[in-house]
């Protein structure tokens, strides 16, 4: 039935649509898959919802194959989570095997995700029928661990991913109250009845925000393209990229699962094993192909397990599925476990699309690479009031509305001031994104128990569900634990 | 920033998130608390309050007494230049109509630019408003006027 949807001709162009643009974004450096999809966000209005998440989905990873070629080629990562695959994709590139690098982050990419692919199908449909059990306790429980590992696995301090996390919660609770309709935090502001909009907040958070960041330093960058020699490699070369390639999609496709996981963790973590584990780790940095294989395989495959907790738990494990979330809910469906019943065609058109969009993919990186290498010769100073222009009509367009174009530039201004504060946005989206849902299951669990705050230790799903919580955090500040967490993130 | 600041990234963030809990604590003491057994709607936001301000007040004290470095490349001119353009949108496209206002929008957020030539954000901003006017407006038909009554339009 899968298939079925996802090779209807609709579906197919709007899978091919959606990878398209994620190859573009990806390539483009300053321009990445959370600020597109929310620009987009609003014209998936008109479209069927399984049309629309086929589409948002593509290009998330098709981001990610588009990522990898920006490093290789440019030394500049397209995308946050192909950081990693510029250290030693450059080098191999200078060197002359550029097609090599090119051609292994492909493959990585397109093993990884027909891998997780299948993982989806066979993990999600278990998962939603237990969480169908699940009460108000359990519901709160797995959202404050969904956040605490967020946290955890944010980069940077500990302490302000919290403080984060908690800001977004708090800008989650500004509009009516669930229970009473009693307005809150508007401040007067008739427009903020309905609480902050969500487009919007994305947009300046990710779009403007970002804009802004990227024109501190506007130093030109040299296209590394001289012609890009044969593709194919060796099968000695081809040989050396199996097992990086196997451990970076186990990696990955476990790393997305986790909630705050997704692709960018994957692939910082796959980097750092293959250099722990490597013979010769001082070839690490000089153009080691298994420092290409791996972290691409990974961020693929993170990218694309990360759906599993969303599909089945309505949870958000990252801004993107926080985005996914908002399509379903701009689509009138309600996430949860029950989707996969409900609305078998759109779960399983929305997998079936994922290995039909890795197969497009794989034909749009390899043979058409050049294309893509002219993309990057376009300067920043061209695209970016291209972006604004889009971010500005998008915007508008959510309700027509002057007030949320307002909403965008002032978080354009409060996303410029937290990254230089050195405060990452996104835990404060998922805590936003979260945060109603959070009040009303404290609320309605705090009902049936009376008002005993036990009832979420009594429970033992929601009680093993809290401890996990607080043992993602305190293992962070264990210092040997944390001091290999920033190793991670270096580099 | 005073001497007794060693870490100006958490002093400022600490600070940030005290003023912002105290905003919102400000707007919750109107608000009906409840129980914990029947909780009102400034239950849940009175909580965070407390631990955002917790928070703040714990990464401020850290920013006083760490060292870490400053804050380098805040750049005035990218904030500015694209802030002010996109609330100049927002308030003129009713008035103005489609055309300009986006078209005065390019136009100045293409300053912020330290590449910026005149010649090329205006080649720039006359595609842009004809491919936007063309995807959005015909293609996908949003209801925004291509001429504001500011301009002649109706």
């Amino acid at each position: 039935m899968g298939f079925e949807q996802a090779l209807s001709l609709l579906n197919l162009f709007y899978c091919f649509l959606g990878v398209l643009l994620g190859t573009l974004v990806g390539v483009l450096p300053g321009l990445g898959p959370v600020a597109t999809i929310a620009m987009l966000l609003p014209i998936t209005f008109q479209l069927p919802p399984t049309s629309a998440l086929i589409m948002l989905a593509g290009i998330y990873y098709g981001a990610q194959y588009g990522g990898s070629t920006t490093a290789i080629l440019i030394n500049l990562p397209g995308e946050s989570s192909s950081v990693v695959t510029a250290i030693d994709g450059y080098k191999l590139a200078r060197q002359g095997r550029a097609g090599f690098a090119l051609f292994t982050a492909a493959i990585g990419s397109f093993f990884a995700g027909t891998v997780a692919t299948f993982l989806i199908a066979g993990f999600a449909p278990p998962l939603a029928a237990v969480a169908l059990s699940f009460g108000p306790a359990e519901y709160f429980s797995l959202m404050v661990l969904g956040l605490a590992a967020s946290v955890a696995l944010a980069h940077g301090s500990l302490i302000k991913a919290v403080a984060m996390v908690i800001l977004g919660l708090l800008l989650g609770t500004i509009g009516q109250d669930l229970y009473t309709g009693t307005p809150r935090f508007t401040f007067g502001m008739t427009e903020l009845a309905d609480g902050l909009e969500f487009i919007a907040l994305v947009m300046g958070l990710f779009g403007i925000g970002e804009i802004i960041r990227n024109l501190e330093d506007e130093s030109e960058r040299n296209v590394f393209a001289q012609k890009v020699a044969s593709l194919i490699p060796s099968w000695a070369e081809f040989k050396s990229t199996i097992k990086p390639i196997l451990r970076g999609t186990s990696l990955g496709t476990f790393l997305g699962i986790l909630p705050g996981g997704g692709a960018m963790l994957s692939s910082f973590a796959a980097y750092s094993l293959e250099k722990r584990i490597a013979k010769d780790p001082s070839r690490f940095g000089k153009g080691a192909i298994e420092g290409v294989a791996a972290p691409e395989a990974a961020n693929n495959a993170g990218a694309q397990t990360s759906f599993i907790p969303m599909l089945t738990l309505g949870i958000p494990s990252n801004p993107v599925m926080a985005l996914m979330i908002g399509a379903m809910i701009i689509q009138g469906i309600q996430p949860g476990p029950n989707v996969i019943t409900e609305k078998p065609e759109l779960f399983w058109g929305l997998i079936a699309s994922m290995w039909v969009g890795n197969v497009m993919l794989l034909v749009l990186n390899l043979p058409m690479i050049g294309m893509w290498v002219k993309f990057l010769t376009v300067p920043y100073h061209v695209l970016f009031p291209g972006i604004i222009a889009v971010c500005c009509i998008g915007v508008y367009s959510v309700s027509n509305n002057a007030f949320d174009v307002y909403t965008m530039a002032f978080f354009g201004v409060v996303g410029y001031v937290l990254v230089k504060l050195d405060c990452e946005p996104a835990p404060m989206i998922l805590g936003f994104v979260i945060g109603k849902m959070l009040e009303e299951y404290l609320r309605r669990a705090m009902l049936l128990s009376r008002g005993d705050p036990l009832v979420f230790f009594q429970r033992p799903i929601s009680a093993v569900l809290l401890i996990l919580a607080i043992a993602a955090l305190v293992l962070v500040l264990i210092p040997s634990v944390s001091k290999k967490r920033e190793e991670a993130f270096r580099e | 920033m005073p001497s007794f600041v060693k870490n100006p990234k958490d002093f400022l963030a600490g600070l940030l998130f005290i003023v912002v809990s105290a905003m919102f604590a400000f707007g919750d003491v109107d608000l009906p608390i409840g129980t914990a057994f029947r909780m009102g709607p400034g239950y849940f936001p009175m909580i965070l309050c407390i631990i955002l301000a917790a928070l703040g007040i714990a990464i401020m004290t850290n920013g006083i007494r760490v060292e870490g470095e400053a804050i380098k490349n805040f750049t005035w001119r990218g904030l500015l230049n694209i802030v002010l353009p996109i609330v100049f949108f927002g308030a003129t496209l009713r008035g103005l109509g489609f055309v300009f206002a986006l078209g005065i929008t390019v136009f100045a957020v293409s300053t912020a630019s330290l590449h910026f030539h005149w010649r090329t954000a205006l080649i720039n901003t006359v595609t842009l408003v004809f491919f936007g006017w063309l995807i959005f407006i015909w293609g996908l038909g949003l209801p925004i006027q291509v001429w504001g009554p500011w301009v002649g339009g109706y």
